[in-house]
């Protein structure tokens, strides 16, 4: 049932609009629970589109497994998502920065309410990035420290590639998932693939996560096909920034295993046809980052590694 | 006045990124003023560069008194401004949400690094701020809350107002922020212009500057004494929304006292020109900002206003 969440009046006889599809249990069939499955807060991340569209699929196909009221929300920023901007348009802001907004507030911060307003009370939410259109993700769900012992068991049945335990920042703390987790609704961040783009094989990867966690909840009995075993990490992960300005080109293969001292690109300069920097891996692990846009500036982020964790 | 580069970065296809700024003086780090960090915040560029000429005319005159430091940097953004866009060009990221910067960091961290490295340890940092809704404010000087902040060496200013904020998560990102937990009493000044010029309240923002270095005799500079300066509290403005989306006009211009139920706004409809909403304020108050666009959504700050409490 496509449902209107919150609207705001345009300027010119036009409205901004929320929408989600409430899909409910058959009849007798309901234990209770609710989950939502929220996606493009950013704008220019497109990949939770192709999750959201195959869960649906799923869901539809096989209405008897279901005992949950799942809520799909796969445009949570539609004028972003409209104009590919990352931000809301019109206010340059980052919604993910203004969470949990305010009742009466200002338009943004009034939107951002009325989101958290209708997410809160689920049992679990599981809030779909992909990465921007500069580098690329392996499947991850990442969380902060403080919520690390509620979320972690979820997270390892979502079917990821890793799990991203890093330490509380301040600024982080008006995200979407900072505010549902605050006011007791377990959230979990996926960060996937690449911005602008569709990855179908992640896609369907984090579908069957989704289907595994509603399983191990009790909101879903069909059949789940999980491939991954997350490796999880407390921020142990090495970040790999550009020293030089100029074209990267990536040497390496995007999710394999690296050892220190690996070529991981070069950055080259086209004008000369120099070599200004060749990057290196600073250690050992497996490579879930990697810069997709090529054109780089000093401190522009090439590639992350994750260098030690466990998969118990 | 020394101009020097205090940070350089290399560009692809383009010159190194320069962040240059002006010294006067020599001795106590006594202030740093940053104009624009982003590229639409000309008006702040230049409020700042109307501030290095002032001041290089008082120390021709002798009139920079001894013992005191005084750094000006006009613009810490010079590439955007120079595309046009208010943020990085390249991804879109605000140098004022990556403070105190980082140097081994993204791009606009080792900016923002670079930049806070120049200007931290002064005793007094003034960033000539932008608001992200375009209007007019009374003049003001801005400070967040840190526990660290001085609304009392804010009132040197004398400029009417004096707005203290608690901070928000982001907020903990900006210059000013950073600013005073680096333990420099930080203010934001707000012009009423960002992309268009207003040399009105440039020379305003300049004379409230000027005021506050005399007072701490850093300068020797006349200028009327301004406002004993009344501080109030963010929380205390009232925020009157638009009802609806369509036209906005503002009846009420900031400064302006109005009257409870008095209608202060409009919303008129885009296609018949029929006014469907008159805006009232909700109490016997001062207009502090007026919104200054003419297309509106619903739910946006048509005006701040402050509340006369015998009304």
């Amino acid at each position: 049932m496509d449902i209107t969440v919150a609207g705001l009046g345009l300027a010119v006889h036009e409205r901004l609009e929320l929408h989600k599809n409430r899909i409910t249990p058959l009849s007798g069939k309901d234990g209770g629970k609710r989950i939502s499955v929220v996606t493009g807060i950013h704008g220019d991340e497109l990949e939770g589109q192709y999750a959201a569209w195959l869960l649906n699929r799923r869901l539809m196909e096989h209405p008897e497994y279901l005992h949950a009221t799942v809520d799909i929300y796969p445009a949570v920023n539609p004028l972003g998502i409209n104009t590919i901007q990352r931000s809301i348009p019109l206010f340059d802001v980052d919604l993910n920065r203004i969470f949990p907004g305010e009742n009466g507030g200002p338009a943004a911060e009034y939107f951002a309410n009325e989101i958290i307003n209708d997410v809160k009370g689920s049992d679990i939410a599981v809030d779909i990035h992909a990465s921007n259109i500069f580098l690329r993700e392996m499947p991850q769900v990442r969380i902060s420290e403080e919520t690390a012992d509620a979320l972690v068991p979820l997270a390892r049945l979502l079917n990821v590639d890793f799990v991203w335990i890093y330490p509380a920042a301040t600024v982080l703390q008006s995200t979407f998932a900072c505010s549902m987790n605050s006011i007791g609704t377990r959230c979990l961040v996926v960060e996937m693939g690449v911005g602008m783009r569709l990855t179908p094989a992640y896609g369907e990867q984090l579908t069957e996560g989704i289907l595994n966690l509603m399983r191990s909840e009790g909101m879903w009995d069909g059949k789940t096909h999980c491939t991954h075993t997350p490796l999880i990490s407390r921020d142990e992960v090495a970040f790999v920034n550009a020293g030089a300005a100029g074209i990267f080109m990536a040497q390496a293969q995007h999710g394999s295993s690296v050892k220190k001292g690996q070529l991981l690109g070069i950055i080259a300069d086209p004008l000369t046809g120099n070599i200004n920097e060749r990057v290196t891996a600073p250690a050992d692990g497996l490579l879930f980052t990697l810069r997709e846009y090529p054109v780089v500036y000093p401190g522009s982020l090439l590639a992350r590694i994750v260098t030690g964790g466990s998969r118990e | 006045m020394k101009r020097e580069i205090l940070y350089t970065m290399k560009m692809p296809y383009r010159q190194d990124f320069l962040l240059e700024g002006f010294r006067f003086g020599e001795g106590e780090k006594s202030c740093a003023v940053v104009g624009g960090i982003r590229g639409d915040e000309v008006q702040q560029m230049y409020t700042c560069a109307r501030l290095v000429k002032v001041l290089a005319e008082i120390e021709q005159r002798g009139n920079l008194l001894p013992g005191h430091e005084i750094l000006v940097i006009p613009c810490a953004n010079r590439f955007s401004m120079n595309v046009g866009k208010r943020f990085w060009p390249m991804d879109g990221s605000d140098i004022n949400r990556m403070f105190p910067g980082y140097d081994l960091g993204e791009t606009t961290q080792r900016i923002a690094a670079g930049l806070f490295e120049a200007v931290k340890d002064y005793r007094c940092g003034i960033h000539m701020a932008s608001f992200y809704l375009p209007g007019k404010f009374v003049p003001h000087a801005r400070i967040v809350n840190t526990g660290y902040q001085s609304p009392a060496l804010g009132s040197m200013f004398g400029l009417p107002y004096i707005v203290t904020r608690e901070p928000k998560p982001i907020d903990t990102t900006t210059l000013n922020y950073n600013w005073q937990i680096w333990d420099s009493a930080a203010f934001n000044i707000y012009t009423q212009e960002t992309s268009r010029l207003d040399d009105d309240s440039a020379a305003n923002a300049v004379d409230a500057v000027l005021r506050y270095l005399s007072r701490v005799g850093a300068v020797k500079y006349t200028c009327y004494s301004g406002y004993l300066s009344t501080v109030i509290s963010e929380s205390e403005l009232i925020n009157v929304l638009t009802p609806a989306g369509g036209i906005f006009k503002a009846l009420k211009a900031p400064g302006e006292e109005v009257r409870r139920g008095e209608v202060i706004g409009q919303i008129i409809d885009p296609f018949t020109a029929e006014i469907t909403h008159e805006i009232t304020a909700a109490a016997k108050s001062m207009v502090f900002f007026a919104m200054e666009k003419p297309l509106v959504l619903e739910h946006e700050i048509a005006f701040k206003l402050v509340c006369r409490k015998n009304g």
